[in-house]
C-alpha cells in the first residue's frame, strides 16, 4: 500500500520529512522550494483541514506533472477563501465557474489542451463534499463515464461549510448541522442516508479511485503520483476536517483525521479499473468514542444522557467498514463494490 | 455555393468552416440536426482538430465550453428552450468571465405545458445576462451571422448567441449560399484569448467580488456591449466586402422611409410581415418594417433614427412578459420614448402558432386606423378562453388548464382557417 | 496576458492580506532538558550525541559526549544508566538502548585512536588531585582543558581506583580501562603512584597548589563483628576484588559464602566463582525488592548459577560450618530475627557490607568537616576549607562511578572559579521535556535491540567480557530510536502542516522560524511536533 519501506529513522515514514532520509524518502511538503500552490495570505479558519489537503494534493500534482497542471475550482470554502478580489493564494493557473460544475468545466479544459497539443499539460479538478456528490454528480458521472482526462479530488468535510454548516450528501449520521439540528430522538443526521463516491466512482470503472485523509500525508501524495502517472478520470477524496463545522479544536485537525481512519469509519483505500487493490492498514485499531468525543457535532451523544444507542451503531459502522476493507492488516480484504450492502 | 439545403445544415456546414476546436453536444428538439451534422464532420476527419464531446446535460455543455473557452480554444455549442434554462446558471458566468463562445439557439417555446415548438421566450429569458444575441431572418442569414459572431464574440471577449427559430428556420430546405474555407479564414482569424489557463503564466480567473467592485465589473460589461454596437455594423460591412451580400448588421429596415406606420419585429416573422406589409402598400397605406438583428446589445440610436418619421410603431413578438406585456415591446418603446410615436403591440406565434399574412394583413389595417388595441394576441380563441375561466370560476378543482384546452379543441394541433 | 477587471487575479496578490492579525496565540520553539539529560549524573549532553551519532557521524558524537564525560567506553560497561530508567520512549515501548551506544562510541574511539580535545593554554595554576578513580581522573581531565596544571597522587601502584580494584574485568576489561585513562593522561598530566597523602594541608603548601581535589573514595570494606573460629577464613569483599584486580587472588576454597545485597556483593560471588568455587551463595537479610544491586547485575549472576538466601543473616562462623538465622520484614519492611537457625557449610566467608572512607589525611586540617563517615559538601563540591574539594564516594552520594565522574566535572569547574576569582557560569536549566508534550504517532515502531551475552559455560571459567557491544548497524538503530525529547530534530512536520504555509524552512541545522505575518495560531504545528519543541503561548495584542 505505502511503498516507503520504515527504515527506523525515529519518524520513519510518517512524518513529512527526516534530515536523515534522501530527497525521495521525502514527502513534496518538506521540500523549501515546492510550489505552495495555495500560498499564505487566503481567508480560511485557523486550521483548515481542507486548506492543507488542498495544497498536499496540488504541490504534488504540480510535481508530478512538473508544474505543468490547470486547476479547475467548485464554488465552495476552498474558492471563497482563496480568491477573494483583490487577492488570490492560488500560484498555478486556476479557474473557477461554479457550483455544480467544475468535473465539466474541467473536461473542457482537458478537452482543450489536448485539440491545443498540449498534452504534457495536466487537468485537475477540486470541489467540497457538496460539490461532489450533491449539485455536482451528474456532470462528474458524465466525467467519469466519458473517461475524461482529469483528476477529479473531493475535499471532504462531511457539509456545506461555507454557507454555515448545513448537511450534505457526505454528512455522516448522528452528525449535527444546521439543517439536521441534535433535536429530538434522531438527533443529528439520519441514518443509513447519504452516497459513498468512492465506491460510485469505482462502479464507473474508471482507471483509478483512491480515498486520503490529511493525516497521512505520505499516503497522500503517493496518490496523487500514482494517479497522475495515469490518464482518463481518475478520482481521489480526501478526508478534511473542518474545526469550524466538526466543532473541533484547531490544533486537532490533523488528529482528527487520523481517528477517523484509525477507528475505521473512514477506510483509506485504493482501487484500480473499479476493484480495490490495496487498503492502508489501521495502525492501533480505536473506538469510535475517542473520535467522536473531540468533536461538537457529535457532543448531543455525549453529557448527562449519553446516546450509547448511536454511538453503537457508529461503532457498527466502523467494524462494518473493517471486516469489508480488511482494514487491520491480519484480514484480507472483502471488497466488491457492486455486490456491497450496507 | 449554392445549395438546397436544410436551415440546421447550413448551420453547421458553416460553424464546421469557422474551426471550432470544442464542439459540445446534447440534444434537444429542434436542435438536433445542428449538432449531428458536426458530429459527423468531427468522426470523419472533415473538421479536424475538433474535439466532440457528447455531454450529460446542457449544464455540462455550457460548462465544458467555458473550461475549453478559458484553456483557449474556439468553444461551440447549440441548444434550445428548456436545454438554455437548463444550462442558464453557467449561460450567466460564460458571460460574467468574458469567454467568447458562440452558441446557437433554435429558438422553442419554454414549458410548462412541454412544447417543442418555436417561439421567442427562450432568448428573452437570457437577455440580461449579458450575451450578444442576434437573430437570423432567413437560413442564409442564420449560417452568415455565425461567422460574423465567432468574430465579434473573439475581439470583444464576450459569448455570443445566434437565434434562428426553430423548425421554421431549421427544419426548412432553403437555397442557401455557402462559403468556403478560404473565405471564413480571411475573414476569421485564429483565437487569440484575452485571458487564458497557462502554466507559463499562471492566472486565478473567477475570484469573489464584492460590493467594492462588482458595479464595475458590470458597468464594464455594458460598454463593451456597447462597444459591440459599432462592431456589429463595422463586421457586418467587412462581411459584405469578403462574401459578398450583405448580412448582419443591427437592423434592417423595410420602406421605412416614408412610413407612418413601422411594424418591428425579430426573427423569420419578418418575411410574411414583409408580404403583409406590401399587401398594405398596395392599399395605400404608408407602412414599413424594421427588422432587429441585434437584439442585445439593444441598438437604441439605430431604432430611434428608423422610428424618427412615423407616428405609430407596431411591434410583432413572439414572446410575452405574463403579468406585464410585450418584451421587445418594453424595448423599443424605451428607444422611442420621445419620438411621439405610438406604440402597439401584436403578440403570436406562441408555441409555434402560425403567423398568418392574412391576420397580420388584417392587423396592420386596424393599425392605420388607429384601431388597434395597444394589445392584441393574434388569432385569439377567445370562446375557449371564456369556457375555460368560467369552469375556473364555477369550481375548485377545475383541473390542469392545458388539457382543458385540448379537450376542447378536439385536437393536438392548431387549426388553421 | 490581460488581466479582465477584478475577474482575473494576479498571483502572490494575497500576500497583502497578513492573516497574523487573527492571531489569539502564538507558536514558539522551545528547547526542553530531556529526561536522560536531566539524569545522568554525568552531566552528559544525552540527546545530542545520539543526535550526532545517527547520522553515523560518530566522531562528531564522541567529541560531544567528551565535552562531559572522557570514559565512554567504561560507561558502556559500568554505568547503571538513569537514563534508560527515565526515558520517555520506555512510555512508548522500551527505553533507547542509550548505554549500548555509549560504549559502542566508546569502542569505536579507541579503535580509531581519537584523542581527546587538547589542554587549554597553560594557567599558570597548579592543582592536586589525591586519588585516580573516576573523580579524581574525571576532575583532572576537566582541570587540564581548563589550562590548569594537575599532579594526580595516588596510594595504588595503577591508575584507575575502583574502576580498577573494585569492578571485575569480566565486566570492564583492563585494556579498554588502560585505553581511556592513558588519553587523560596524555593531556600532560604529573602522575604520581605508590604515594598515600597522609597531611593534605601539608602536601598542598608544600607542592605549591593552588587548590585541592579529595578523590580518596571509599577503599575499606566495612567489617561486622561475627564471631568465628581461628581457622574461619573471612575476608571483604573490596580486599577480594582489589587482590584480583593486583593479579593475586585469594584461595577461596570450593564453596564460597558471601554476605551482603548490593553490586559488591554480586561481583564478589561472581568473581568466587571464576577462581573455582563451586558453590556460591549470596546470603543477605532483606529480600529481592529491597535489594540494593541493579537488576542487571543479579540477572547475570543467578545466569552464572549464584544461589541467593533471601531474609538470611549470617550469625557464627566456626571451622567451615556457618550458622545462619532466618529473618521476617515487620510492618515498616524491617528484617526481624525469627530464632530459626540452620547451618550451612562454607569455606569461605566473604563481606560485602559496605564501605568506609580513610580519612585520615585531613585530620590536621579542622575546617573539613566529616560527618557519618563522608566529607561534608557544598554544591560547588568545595569542603568547609577554602580551597579544599572534595567528591566521589568520599562525600555523601550514591556510590557509583557515573556520580563520580559528575563530581570531577564540578569539583573542576568550581576549582576553576576559585582560582580565577570569577563565579562559573551557571546555565539555568530548561523545563523538563515530559512524555506528555509528545506526539509519538510520528515514531516508528522499533523495539529495543538486546546486547548480545557470552554463554553461561564460557562465561564461569574465564575472565572475558560477559555482555558483548552492538554492531554498527545495530548501534545506528539504536541511536534512530531516540524521540529527540523537546529539541527540534528538523522532522519537517511544523513546515509540512501548516495550512497557512506560515513556517519557514531555514535549511539543514538551520531549523526553520515562524512567519508571524501570516501565522493564524491554529496551533496544529504545535500539536504535531513530535518531539513536543512547540509550545502555544497568549499573543500580545
Amino acid at each position: 500500500m505505502t511503498t516507503q519501506p520504515i527504515h527506523f529513522y525515529q519518524v520513519g515514514s510518517f512524518a513529512v520529512g527526516n534530515r536523515l532520509l534522501d530527497d525521495d524518502g521525502r514527502t513534496v511538503q518538506s521540500d523549501p522550494n515546492r510550489t505552495n500552490s495555495l500560498d499564505s495570505g487566503h481567508r480560511a479558519c485557523q486550521g483548515c483541514g481542507e486548506a492543507l489537503g488542498a495544497r498536499y494534493a496540488i504541490d504534488a500534482a504540480m510535481r508530478a506533472s512538473q508544474g505543468r497542471l490547470v486547476a479547475v475550482n467548485a464554488t465552495g470554502c476552498l474558492e471563497v477563501f482563496s480568491t477573494p478580489y483583490p487577492e488570490t493564494s492560488w500560484r498555478i493557473p486556476w479557474l473557477h465557474s461554479l457550483f455544480g460544475n467544475a468535473p465539466a468545466v474541467a473536461t473542457g479544459v482537458a478537452a482543450a489542451l489536448k485539440v491545443k497539443g498540449k498534452s504534457d499539460v495536466r487537468v485537475v479538478a477540486q470541489a467540497g463534499d457538496g460539490g461532489t456528490v450533491d449539485i455536482g454528480f451528474g456532470c462528474l458521472s458524465g466525467m467519469f463515464e466519458r473517461n475524461d482526462d482529469v483528476l477529479f479530488i473531493c475535499y471532504d468535510n462531511e457539509a456545506y461549510m461555507n454557507t454555515g454548516v448545513q448537511r450534505s450528501g457526505a454528512t455522516p449520521p448522528a452528525a449535527r448541522t444546521a439543517t439536521t439540528e441534535a433535536i429530538g430522538s434522531e438527533a443529528g443526521n439520519a441514518f443509513g442516508q447519504g452516497k459513498d463516491l468512492p465506491r460510485i466512482a469505482m462502479a464507473h470503472d474508471i482507471p483509478y479511485v483512491a480515498t486520503a485523509t490529511v493525516a497521512d500525508l505520505h499516503d497522500l501524495e503517493d496518490k496523487v503520483e500514482r494517479a497522475m502517472q495515469v490518464h482518463g478520470a481518475r478520482y481521489l477524496h480526501i478526508l478534511v476536517p473542518c474545526p469550524l463545522g466538526w466543532g473541533s479544536a484547531s490544533s486537532d485537525t490533523i488528529r482528527v483525521a487520523r481517528l477517523a481512519k484509525e477507528t475505521g469509519l473512514f477506510p483509506v483505500f485504493e482501487a484500480v479499473d473499479g476493484k480495490v487493490t490495496g487498503v492502508s492498514p489501521i495502525r492501533h485499531r480505536t473506538p469510535v468514542e475517542e473520535y467522536l468525543s473531540i468533536q461538537g457535532r457529535y457532543a448531543h451523544l455525549f453529557g448527562e444522557h449519553p446516546r450509547t444507542d448511536i454511538i453503537a451503531r457508529i461503532q457498527a459502522m466502523a467494524d462494518r467498514n473493517i471486516t469489508t476493507y480488511g482494514l487491520l492488516a491480519e484480514e484480507p480484504a472483502d471488497i466488491d463494490p457492486k455486490g456491497v450492502d450496507v | 455555393m449554392l445549395r438546397q439545403i436544410e436551415g440546421s445544415r447550413a448551420v453547421a456546414e458553416t460553424v464546421a468552416l469557422c474551426r471550432p476546436e470544442v464542439v459540445c453536444a446534447y440534444p434537444i428538439s429542434p436542435q438536433t440536426h445542428i449538432i449531428e451534422a458536426i458530429g459527423v464532420m468531427v468522426a470523419s476527419g472533415a473538421l479536424a482538430p475538433c474535439e466532440f464531446i457528447n455531454v450529460e446535460s446542457e449544464f455540462a455543455a455550457m460548462s465544458v465550453s467555458i473550461g475549453a473557452s478559458a484553456a483557449g480554444a474556439r468553444a461551440y455549442t447549440a441548444t434550445a428552450s428548456q436545454g438554455l434554462l437548463f444550462m442558464i446558471e453557467a449561460v450567466y458566468n460564460a458571460a460574467g468571465l468574458g469567454l467568447p463562445i458562440v452558441m446557437t439557439l433554435a429558438n422553442r417555446a419554454i414549458g410548462a405545458p412541454i412544447n417543442i415548438w418555436n417561439d421567442h421566450s427562450d432568448a428573452m429569458a437570457v437577455r440580461d445576462a449579458g450575451w450578444i444575441q442576434l437573430f437570423a431572418e432567413t437560413n442564409q442569414e442564420a449560417a452568415d451571422l455565425h461567422v460574423l459572431a465567432f468574430r465579434l464574440a473573439e475581439e470583444l471577449s464576450l459569448p455570443v448567441m445566434v437565434c434562428m427559430d426553430g423548425f421554421i428556420l431549421t427544419h426548412a430546405v432553403e437555397r442557401v449560399d455557402l462559403p468556403d474555407q478560404a473565405q471564413v479564414d480571411a475573414y476569421l482569424p485564429p483565437y487569440e484569448p484575452r485571458q487564458v489557463l497557462e502554466p507559463d503564466d499562471p492566472v486565478s480567473i473567477g475570484a469573489m467580488v464584492g460590493p467594492e467592485a462588482f458595479e464595475e465589473v458590470r458597468y464594464l460589461a455594458h460598454l463593451r456591449q456597447l462597444d459591440a454596437l459599432e462592431r456589429i455594423p463595422a463586421l457586418a460591412t467587412a462581411f459584405e466586402e469578403a462574401f459578398g451580400r450583405p448580412s448582419g448588421g443591427l437592423v434592417s429596415p423595410y420602406r421605412t422611409e416614408d412610413a407612418d406606420i413601422v411594424i418591428v419585429a425579430l426573427g423569420s416573422v419578418l418575411g410574411t410581415i414583409k408580404d403583409a406589409v406590401d399587401a398594405r402598400r398596395d392599399a395605400g397605406d404608408r407602412v414599413g418594417v424594421l427588422g432587429i438583428t441585434a437584439f442585445r446589445p439593444f441598438p437604441n440610436d439605430a431604432v430611434r433614427e428608423a422610428l424618427s418619421g412615423a407616428r405609430s410603431v407596431v411591434v410583432v413578438e413572439k414572446a410575452f412578459s405574463i403579468g406585464f406585456g410585450g418584451v421587445l415591446s418594453t424595448d423599443v418603446a424605451m428607444a422611442s420614448h420621445d419620438t411621439g410615436c405610438t406604440l402597439r403591440t401584436i403578440v403570436c406565434g406562441l408555441g409555434g402558432r402560425p403567423i398568418t399574412s392574412r391576420s397580420l394583413e388584417q392587423a396592420f389595417a386596424a393599425a392605420a386606423l388607429d384601431e388597434l388595441d395597444s394589445l392584441t394576441f393574434l388569432d385569439l380563441d377567445h370562446e375557449i378562453v371564456e369556457r375555460e375561466r368560467t369552469r375556473m370560476t364555477t369550481t375548485r378543482r377545475s383541473g390542469p388548464s392545458a388539457e382543458n384546452i385540448l379537450r376542447d379543441l378536439g385536437t393536438v394541433a392548431s387549426r388553421i382557417d | 496576458m490581460e488581466r479582465p477587471f477584478a475577474i482575473t487575479l494576479d498571483v502572490g496578490s494575497s500576500h497583502a492580506n497578513r492573516t497574523g492579525s487573527w492571531r489569539v496565540e502564538r507558536p514558539v520553539y522551545v528547547d526542553r532538558l530531556p529526561p536522560c539529560n536531566d539524569a545522568c549524573p554525568a552531566g552528559e549532553d544525552i540527546q545530542g550525541w545520539l543526535y550526532q551519532s545517527e547520522p553515523g557521524d560518530y566522531e562528531a558524537a564522541w567529541r560531544q559526549l567528551v565535552e562531559d564525560n572522557p570514559f565512554p567506553a567504561v560507561m558502556g560497561r559500568i554505568c547503571y544508566h538513569p537514563c534508560e530508567t527515565s526515558c520517555n520512549r520506555v512510555q512508548l515501548d522500551e527505553a533507547v538502548g542509550i548505554n549500548a551506544v555509549e560504549r559502542f562510541l566508546g569502542d569505536h574511539a579507541i579503535e580509531r585512536g581519537w584523542s581527546l580535545p587538547a589542554a587549554g593554554p597553560d594557567s599558570g595554576k597548579r592543582v592536586l588531585v589525591v586519588g585516580a578513580g573516576p573523580a579524581g581522573l574525571s576532575a583532572t581531565y576537566h582541570l587540564k582543558r581548563l589550562g590548569h596544571s594537575v599532579s594526580l597522587v595516588d596510594s595504588a601502584p595503577k591508575l584507575g581506583g575502583m574502576m580498577r580494584y573494585g569492578i571485575p574485568a569480566y565486566r570492564l576489561p583492563r585494556a579498554v580501562l588502560d585505553a581511556e585513562i592513558a588519553r587523560i593522561v596524555a593531556l600532560g598530566v604529573d602522575v604520581v603512584l605508590d604515594h598515600t597523602v597522609d597531611d593534605i594541608r601539608r602536601e598542598r603548601d608544600e607542592g605549591g597548589f593552588d587548590a585541592v581535589f579529595l578523590a580518596v573514595g571509599a577503599q575499606l570494606g566495612r567489617r561486622v563483628d561475627i564471631p568465628a573460629g581461628d581457622s574461619s577464613r573471612i575476608l571483604d569483599a573490596v580486599s577480594l576484588l582489589h587482590r584480583v584486580a593486583d593479579d593475586d587472588p585469594p584461595m577461596l576454597g570450593r564453596r564460597v559464602v558471601v554476605y551482603g545485597g548490593g553490586d559488591t556483593a554480586l561481583d564478589a560471588a561472581r568473581t568466587a566463582r571464576r577462581l573455582g568455587a563451586t558453590d556460591a551463595v549470596i546470603v543477605y537479610r532483606r529480600n529481592r525488592d529491597r535489594m540494593p544491586a541493579h537488576g542487571e547485575e543479579l540477572e547475570e549472576a543467578l545466569d552464572e548459577g549464584i544461589t541467593m538466601r533471601w531474609l538470611t543473616t549470617v550469625n557464627s562462623f566456626e571451622d567451615d560450618r556457618l550458622v545462619l538465622e532466618k529473618m521476617r520484614l515487620d510492618d515498616e519492611g524491617f528484617p526481624q530475627p525469627t530464632g530459626e537457625f540452620e547451618d550451612l557449610g562454607a569455606d569461605s566467608l566473604i563481606l560485602a557490607l559496605g564501605q568506609d572512607t580513610d580519612l585520615s589525611l585531613i585530620d590536621e586540617a579542622p575546617n573539613v568537616v566529616v560527618d557519618d563517615g563522608v566529607v561534608e559538601v557544598l554544591p560547588t563540591m568545595m569542603t568547609g576549607e577554602s580551597g579544599i574539594f572534595a567528591g566521589g564516594d568520599a562525600v555523601p552520594s550514591p556510590r557509583t562511578a557515573t556520580v563520580a565522574i559528575g563530581h570531577g566535572k564540578r569539583a573542576a569547574r568550581s576549582i576553576d572559579g576559585y582560582i580565577s576569582g570569577e563565579e562559573p557560569d551557571q546555565p539555568g536549566r530548561h523545563e523538563l521535556a515530559s512524555f506528555d508534550r509528545l506526539n509519538t504517532w510520528y515514531f516508528s515502531d522499533a523495539p529495543r535491540t538486546k546486547r548480545p551475552e557470552l554463554e553461561r559455560a564460557r562465561r564461569q571459567s574465564t575472565f572475558d567480557e560477559v555482555v558483548e557491544g552492538l554492531t554498527e548497524e545495530n548501534a545506528l538503530f539504536e541511536a534512530r530510536r531516540c524521540l529527540s525529547c523537546g529539541n527540534c530534530f528538523e522532522c519537517d512536520n511544523c513546515f509540512g502542516v501548516c495550512p497557512d504555509n506560515a513556517v519557514i524552512k531555514l535549511g539543514p541545522s538551520e531549523r526553520y522560524k515562524f512567519d508571524y505575518d501570516f501565522c493564524k495560531g491554529c496551533g496544529i504545528c504545535a500539536t504535531e511536533c513530535p518531539c513536543g519543541a512547540i509550545d502555544m503561548i497568549p499573543e500580545r495584542i
